[in-house]
């Protein structure tokens, strides 16, 4: 299979403080891909980079097999805070959206505007927030781009308007095969949406992957107190909490654990993603009292 | 036609999720020989979900037999669960069922007690019924 993205050692500064460090990924064709982090960790940088945006301080990128190209018509690229212009109406987004895109599907457009029951006179600026959303996908996924990225396309809308807007991306995904890289921190919508996902912590990627192979090699570990050093080779413990007398482990490994000392559990994405977020920001912590010493 | 929804805390992976709603429809009779399932599109349109979720579970369907995909047409059942034989049985289990239920609770088990020492015992039994197969 090809890939749709690829970089190495992709690094974004603004001024001395990174944004991006060190981020290396081969992301596959035919997947929708979630990229998740805290705020600040580098979601929206990488997108931008990735739609050409932005020029990388460092490190390679390739999109589609070529370098990035700010407005191709093979990317759809629908920005943070659901970008339409509030003095232009649906009709004239869609006009906009055709004469700016040779690859532009007017008919694919105007039945998603219908089917959404969207007035094509009413402006931008008066639709709800869900609505304005459902435009600015019509008007991405109308190009019929090879990759389409969203970034956190429906972190300000009310749970139906989130609902909505998936199910349409999802339709569109299954008759179109369409690639998409969408950032988010709502894992729960990532959890039903996404079949591969990155998490991204303090600028840096964390863990990569297909969504089944991560639940399938990561594992909770309850047991007595342990060091988890003591675990053995080709176990590493992602994120571990201790009382006086028990250890909770969250340890990736992809032969199965079978150790009669510890009760074995399978983890749920969301589980997973906070254990990776939250071994950054402890180790972090670390090096903040280690400093002040 | 039937239709599927997701249970995000069930701690079941979605695909398994419908194929048990599935394999569930057949056994109420909901879904025969025959009948159609929703289309992929039809399905992620409704549920907000991955196309390879549906993809996997139809795949896993037709893989114990129980749809077939026609090409250009959509995905079919091809059997039918849960006859009239296997109702019938239903009935004199539940009743043994529920008399270990009453006994159970005589000897002073709670909820938690009772469901834990069935699914336990299940779980001892499907082993040893596999073992032997193996």
């Amino acid at each position: 299979m090809t890939s749709v993205v690829v970089t190495e050692g992709l690094t974004k500064r603004y001024g001395r403080r990174p944004a991006l460090a060190d981020c290396t990924l081969d992301i596959p064709a035919g997947h929708v891909v979630g990229l998740v982090g805290p705020n600040g960790a580098g979601k929206s940088t990488l997108l931008q980079l990735i739609c050409g945006l932005l020029r990388p301080s460092a490190g390679r990128l390739s999109v589609l097999g070529g370098e990035p190209a700010s407005g191709s018509a093979r990317l759809g690229f629908v920005a943070q805070d659901t970008p339409v212009y509030s003095g232009l109406s649906v009709e004239e987004h869609l006009r906009f959206g055709a004469h700016l895109n040779p690859s532009w599907d007017d008919q694919l457009a105007h039945e998603r505007v219908d089917r959404l029951g969207l007035d094509p006179k009413q402006k931008a600026g008066k639709l709800s927030g869900g609505q304005r959303a459902q435009l600015a996908l019509t008007v991405a996924i109308a190009k019929r781009p090879d990759l389409l990225l969203l970034d956190e396309p429906v972190a300000a809308l009310d749970p139906l308007a989130r609902r909505e807007f998936l199910q349409g991306l999802m339709e569109y995904v299954a008759e179109s095969g369409t690639s998409v890289v969408m950032s988010s921190h709502l894992v729960a919508d990532l959890e039903r949406v996404c079949d591969y996902l990155i998490v991204l912590v303090r600028s840096r990627v964390r863990v990569a992957g297909e969504v089944e192979e991560l639940l399938a090699t990561h594992h909770r570990l309850t047991g007595p107190r342990i060091d988890p050093e003591a675990l053995g080779p080709g176990r590493a413990v992602v994120h571990a909490r201790h009382t006086d007398v028990q250890s909770t482990l969250v340890v990736r490994s992809s032969a199965p654990i079978e150790d009669p000392a510890f009760s074995v559990d399978g983890i749920d994405l969301e589980d997973l993603v906070l254990a990776y977020m939250s071994e950054a920001a402890e180790s972090g912590r670390d090096r903040v009292l280690e400093k002040q010493r | 036609m039937i239709e599927f929804h997701l249970d995000a805390r069930s701690g079941v992976a979605p695909y398994m999720q419908l194929i048990q709603q599935v394999r569930h429809a057949m056994r109420l009779g909901l879904l025969k020989e025959g009948d159609k399932l929703p289309t992929v599109k039809d399905v992620v349109a409704s549920v907000a979900i991955n196309p390879n979720t549906v993809l996997k579970a139809y795949r896993e369907l037709e893989y114990e037999g129980l749809v077939q995909p026609r090409p250009g047409l959509g995905t079919f059942v091809t059997r039918t669960l849960g006859d009239e034989a296997d109702l019938a049985a239903h009935e004199p289990l539940r009743r043994d069922l529920e008399g270990w239920l009453a006994k159970a609770r005589d000897a002073g088990l709670d909820d938690e007690s009772i469901e834990a020492l069935f699914v336990n015992t299940f779980r001892h039994f499907s082993a040893e019924r596999a073992g032997r197969r193996g």
